[in-house]
């Protein structure tokens, strides 16, 4: 191989700067949590990592700048990963403001938790600009081994330590599946870079069938982390258990991130498997969202009603998916965006009224909160209505894209039962809304102030929720643009 | 030594496919033993393993392909697979404070 | 014409009141609430006194482009043409009354401001609904007003009742929903776009053997709409359940505006639904069959407010019994009249239980003619307007639907007629139980103040005259599709006649029977005469009349498929019935990590075998 092209070039570095910015400043706070002092206030640094992560979405735009692929075509700078990069940014951003309140609140601020949030969204973009299966792997296993720890991250809560042991456990069997099916189509096109797979597949090898089992085993690793059923069960354990902010974080996420690989992986390489895994998805996505949806409905603990909502709101992502086009995949962008905002939005509120402890998670807790607290509960009402899919919201628009790209795409019948789902699915929302305006307060001890971070957030999801259901135009036009990948 | 054994038993060479086999069944016995043992330790060292058959997957087809890349990658593979016995190790550690057990089925307080 | 200053005067008096509610006396949030409406039907009336679009003309306001992917676009788009004209009068109109006598009704509740906030936004989104140039833009109103139907309906939400309504309007109306949302996604993959006129052009060149499936599809799913918004068979209960909420909540949005908005829909999908005649006649058969029930149902009720809203449930009835017989702007003027009257008999008919100190029950009325003269008067002409009483407002658009409905297939008028009589009835039951005979209650009635009194004076002279002023098929000729009716005097004679019968039917059964005459002869003493002969005449017409019909319609439409079928199958299907899928699902969720591992692995036996038995690569 020739030396001089082997050497990264500026420009590899510069499509690389998000996570480069990421990595950088989460050794530092490696470093100035080791130099402060154990019983030091660690509030700064997260203030630093907030810098960190506003430094790292500057920089996006600059990795966009220079389109192209870098370190020898493992990781590419595209409109497509700029886009993934922003929006687990953004949610990471939203973590970090949330988070410094909670973990004084709980007694556990240490700078080790805003040091992982950065090592996972490094991670988050690793997989959103990968180009190559290797890197897929490192960028989720980044993320991941991050998320675990931040599952667990009260060590002597015990709900916590469960939601990390199970999601450690299930998510490494998830991604040995993930791996095996790495190494199988390497064995057979003799490649790991997404493009030479699919001039592989292109030129012949797709006949082979462990070329189609290594498909299928990476769908399964895939299906898993974007908790679609019956790779779900993980999920609600998981979301409960963790603490709110996190629980925030891995919904919207790391699960954003899966889909972008998902997505780029699936219509990058293994398009010659379309007939074999699109009836797969069509199932997969129906069975999602009635698994989440229907669990949903008699939830009691909100943080659990919420993840059984992520994973309904992963199958309309599924659905989008299933359409297999660069409509799917533009509404699909739309989608997670919209959902990053409406779901943490959701997760913050939790965050500020579950109380020290959490221990007030379920729907009672929010009973006559509009009276106690009208702009907390008005700024979720917004999320919930959104999340709902009423008009003038941005899942509104998610949804409606999604199932137009379906229609579309003849996918009559999965547009239908997906529709009838979400008409359902208004129940459970219903249900919170309800709690919050249609019943006198339990308790009428004054409400804890909303810490900044936590108003801040919900704030800006709010408007953006509203924003995008007013103008969807200003991400869907971004969106549609980049909806294509490099073949 | 020699003479107990055929002499083509030491220049015969195994067909490729067995590797493959035998890594496929690595990967199926770690599966199972996920499914199937009661202990958190063991469970884990199940995960190793299917992780150690996609390793001897890896190398097998580098030797194939008379490429060095898939040795490459078994080595991410062993590397990201230390950084998560150290932190599964220290996930199983704080589930054996707060509940004194290793029984996987006694972790079921969350559930609907 | 800056069109836009329409909708968004309620929108801003319900963000001031909203905001500043808490801090501002109840004389200044009712100026907020009233004045934004009003001047809102200012601003209409100076549109349509200026430039009143010709026939089939329209003017259109284009303010941003909302969506543009591919070869779809859409702007968001404000259009007035002749029938969004008469919604718009009706809607600000009636709704400036409405305004002005809740002022009033609601002086004494609590959450004056928070119902205004309500009421105010509500109006907002009822304008977008009509004014909406495309089915987008329209269903933004349509869900609009759902939420805000629901936020009124559990107003009184201590009560459970009330916010149990609320749940089930929301859930129901979701239903409806989702008809709408599945047909605008069929009617973009058909025509490449929202836009009404787009699509009404398109669809006149596109061939027969091609419309044919996909319209009745799409019509059909538009119908699924309206008939959740307008509470049509088998969607319809959750209409008398919204009675919870406050009476002007009842004659604003249940009865004159929000659920006429599927008659509109229909309307303004005329185009599509002239080349679906299956889903046509299903439009008129599901009319039909929900106006004759509806009545039935409405013969027996107690309370006074059930009645007028099984009455709505009926007369919706009526409009879409007119649509389906392809008389568009019957349909749209039987909305008008039905504004009138049915606002008319709910408001007066709040004015009597404010009276009566929040009493709703009939048998514990009677005699208030002398005490509420005014209410009295103004239900009176309601009355006999919605009995299609000769010239007054109801009797014009009726006699319309009923020769439309007898051009479509003579059974249909017979049916269309019995159920006029029965209307007539039910409403002369309420006026004679009510302001007839012996009051039997033990408040103190007093007239209701001018705020109140007023608007039901206004509307009384619109129900009187409504029809004769405003010919609205006249005014619509051109705009909608319309079928040749020649005028048939037979008919019209045998239509009113039905109204007379209904009416003379019930003062027999009510007033003039023996007994009764007798205690009136007695001049009000003869309580015990009074009670025997209700007790008589509910026997008889038990036994007679009503209980055939009531075991079919009430024993059957009722319980089976309001308390079976869609309480328990659909409203709380969404948390019981589905509990059958949902304890299956517990079983999956059980917290054991090894049986999540097994799910895992079932999931990929699952996808290994799809893999390998779908077809080979392409």
């Amino acid at each position: 191989m020739n030396p001089a092209a082997f050497y990264p070039t500026a420009t590899d570095y510069l499509r690389f700067l998000p996570e480069l910015i990421l990595t950088i400043g989460g050794v530092l706070l490696l470093v100035l949590e080791a130099l402060t002092g154990d019983n030091k206030d660690k509030s700064s640094l997260g203030y630093l990592a907030i810098a960190v992560v506003l430094g790292a979405m500057f920089a996006v735009p600059v990795a966009l700048a220079n389109p192209g692929t870098s370190f020898n075509g493992m990781i590419v700078s595209d409109g497509f990963a700029a886009f993934f990069r922003m929006v687990t940014l953004l949610v990471g951003l939203f973590t970090l403001l949330c988070s410094t309140s909670y973990l004084s609140r709980e007694k556990a601020n240490t700078g080790e938790f805003y040091l992982l949030v950065l090592f996972s969204l490094a991670g988050q973009g690793i997989m959103a600009a990968s180009n190559e299966l290797i890197m897929v792997f490192l960028g989720l296993e980044i993320a991941s081994i991050s998320s675990y720890v931040l599952a667990g991250f009260l060590r002597d809560d015990k709900r916590g330590s469960e939601a990390a042991l199970k999601y450690f456990l299930l998510g490494s069997f998830a991604t040995a599946f993930l791996l095996y099916g790495i190494s199988w189509i390497y064995g057979v096109t003799g490649a790991t870079n997404l493009v030479a797979i699919r001039e592989s597949l292109a030129a012949g090898t797709s006949g082979n069938s462990m070329a189609v089992a290594a498909a299928a085993l990476m769908l399964i690793g895939l299906a898993f982390k974007v908790s679609a059923a019956p790779f779900q069960a993980w999920a609600p354990d998981v979301y409960q258990g963790a603490p709110a902010p996190v629980s925030g974080f891995l919904s919207a996420g790391p699960k954003a991130a899966a889909f972008a690989i998902f997505l780029r992986i699936f219509q990058t390489s293994f398009e010659s498997f379309s007939s074999r895994y699109e009836p797969v998805l069509w199932i997969l996505a129906l069975a999602t969202m009635l698994v989440g949806n229907f669990s949903a409905l008699w939830q009691s603990n909100v943080k659990r009603m919420l993840a059984y909502s992520s994973i309904a709101h992963a199958g309309y992502v599924l659905v989008a998916v299933t359409t297999n086009s660069n409509v799917g995949t533009a509404a699909a962008m739309f989608y997670l965006a919209a959902y990053a905002l409406m779901n943490f939005g959701a997760f913050a509120a939790v965050t500020h009224l579950a109380g020290r402890g959490e221990s007030h998670v379920t729907i009672d807790d929010l009973k006559g909160l509009a009276s106690k607290q009208p702009v907390v509960a008005g700024l979720l009402t917004v999320c919930l209505l959104s999340l709902t899919g009423v008009p003038l919201t941005a899942g509104f628009f998610g949804k409606f894209y999604i199932f137009k790209a379906a229609i579309d795409n003849h996918l009559y019948w999965l547009s239908a039962l997906g529709l009838l789902n979400s008409a359902i699915a208004a129940y459970y929302y219903l249900r919170i809304l309800a709690a919050m305006y249609m019943h006198e307060p339990k308790t009428t001890d004054h409400p804890e102030p909303v810490p900044g971070g936590i108003q801040l957030t919900m704030w800006f999801s709010a408007a953006g929720i509203l924003t995008l259901g007013v103008f969807p135009g200003l991400v869907l036009d971004y969106a549609n643009r980049f909806a294509t990948f490099v073949k | 030594m020699t003479h107990l054994l055929p002499p083509e038993f030491f220049t015969a060479t195994v067909p490729l496919n067995a590797y493959l086999i035998l890594s496929a069944i690595l990967f199926a016995i770690g599966a199972c033993g996920f499914m199937f043992r009661k202990n958190i330790i063991t469970i884990y060292m199940c995960i190793e393993l299917m992780l150690n058959a996609v390793n001897l997957s890896f190398v097998t087809f580098s030797y194939q392909f008379g490429k060095v890349d898939g040795q490459i990658y078994s080595f991410f593979v062993m590397v990201v697979a230390a950084a998560e016995a150290a932190v599964g190790l220290a996930i199983i550690l704080t589930i054996f404070r707060n509940r004194g057990t290793l029984q996987i089925d006694e972790i079921d307080t969350l559930k609907n | 014409m800056q069109l836009w200053l329409i909708p968004i005067f309620p929108l801003l008096g319900a963000a001031l009141n909203g905001f500043t509610g808490r801090r501002t006396s109840q004389g200044i949030q009712s100026a907020i609430a009233v004045g934004s409406v009003l001047l809102s039907f200012l601003w209409v009336l100076n549109i349509l006194l200026n430039s009143m679009p010709a026939p089939g003309a329209e003017i259109r306001e284009s303010y941003f482009t909302w969506i543009s992917s591919g070869n779809f676009s859409l702007s968001v788009d404000l259009v007035v043409d002749r029938l969004t004209a008469v919604m718009l009068l009706v809607v600000t109109g009636i709704g400036t009354l409405i305004h002005i006598y809740a002022t009033s009704y609601m002086s004494h509740e609590g959450g004056f401001y928070r119902f205004f906030t309500y009421l105010n936004l509500f109006m907002f989104f009822m304008l977008v609904l009509v004014m909406s140039g495309n089915f987008l833009l329209l269903f933004v109103g349509w869900e609009g007003v759902g939420l805000c139907s629901y936020l009124l309906i559990g107003f009184y939400f201590l009560k459970k009742s009330a916010s149990d309504a609320g749940k089930k309007a929301f859930i129901v109306n979701r239903i409806g929903d989702f008809g709408v949302l599945l047909a605008m996604l069929l009617l973009i993959n058909t025509f490449g776009s929202l836009d009404f006129k787009t699509i009404a052009d398109k669809v006149k060149t596109m061939p027969v053997e091609l419309s044919a499936g996909i319209l009745t599809a799409i019509c059909l799913l538009l119908l699924l709409g309206a008939a959740g918004k307008s509470a049509q068979i088998p969607l319809y209960t959750w209409l008398p359940d919204a009675m919870e909420g406050p009476t002007p909540v009842s004659a604003l949005i249940h009865a004159a505006t929000m659920v006429t908005a599927g008659v509109y829909l229909c309307c303004r999908a005329s185009a599509l639904f002239e080349h679906a005649p299956i889903a046509q006649d299903t439009v008129a058969y599901i009319g039909l069959a929900t106006a004759f029930f509806a009545a039935t149902i409405g013969l027996v009720q107690n309370d006074i407010k059930k009645v007028y809203a099984y009455s709505t449930v009926s007369q919706l009835g009526f409009m879409f019994l007119a649509v389906g017989s392809g008389a568009y702007a019957a349909a749209i003027f039987h909305v008008v009249t039905h504004a009138f009257f049915k606002a008319l008999l709910f408001l007066g008919s709040g004015s009597v239980i404010h009276a009566l100190e929040g009493e709703q029950d009939m048998r514990h009325m009677g005699g208030l003619r002398g005490k509420l003269p005014i209410t009295f008067f103004t239900l009176l002409m309601g009355a006999l307007a919605i009995a299609g009483f000769p010239f007054f407002s109801g009797w014009y658009s009726k006699e319309a639907i009923l020769s439309a409905a007898h051009a479509h297939s003579p059974w249909m008028f017979w049916v269309a007629a019995l159920t006029a009589m029965m209307t007539a009835f039910y409403v002369f039951r309420t006026i004679w139980l009510t302001f007839f005979g012996e009051y039997k209650g033990h408040a103190h009635p007093h007239e209701s103040p001018a705020a109140m009194w007023i608007p039901l004076a206004v509307l009384a002279v619109l129900s009187v005259v409504g029809g004769f002023l405003f010919n609205v098929p006249h005014f619509l000729e051109g705009v909608l599709p319309a079928h040749a009716h020649g005028h048939d005097m037979t008919l019209e004679i045998i239509g009113s006649s039905a109204g007379l019968l209904g009416i003379a039917l019930s003062y027999l059964f009510y007033v003039a029977s023996p007994g009764l005459a007798d205690s009136f002869a007695e001049s009000f003493s003869g309580l015990y005469n009074l009670v025997y002969n209700k007790y008589f005449v509910d026997e008889v017409y038990d036994a007679a009349v009503v209980h055939p019909l009531e075991r079919t319609s009430r024993g059957f439409l009722w319980k089976f498929l309001d308390q079976n079928v869609i309480d328990e199958g659909m409203v709380h299907g969404a948390s019981s019935g589905a509990l059958g899928l949902g304890s299956l699902l517990r079983l999956l969720q059980g917290g054991v990590v090894r049986n999540y591992a097994t799910w895992v692995v079932l999931g990929a036996v699952f996808i290994f075998s799809a893999f390998s038995l779908l077809g080979g690569a392409r």
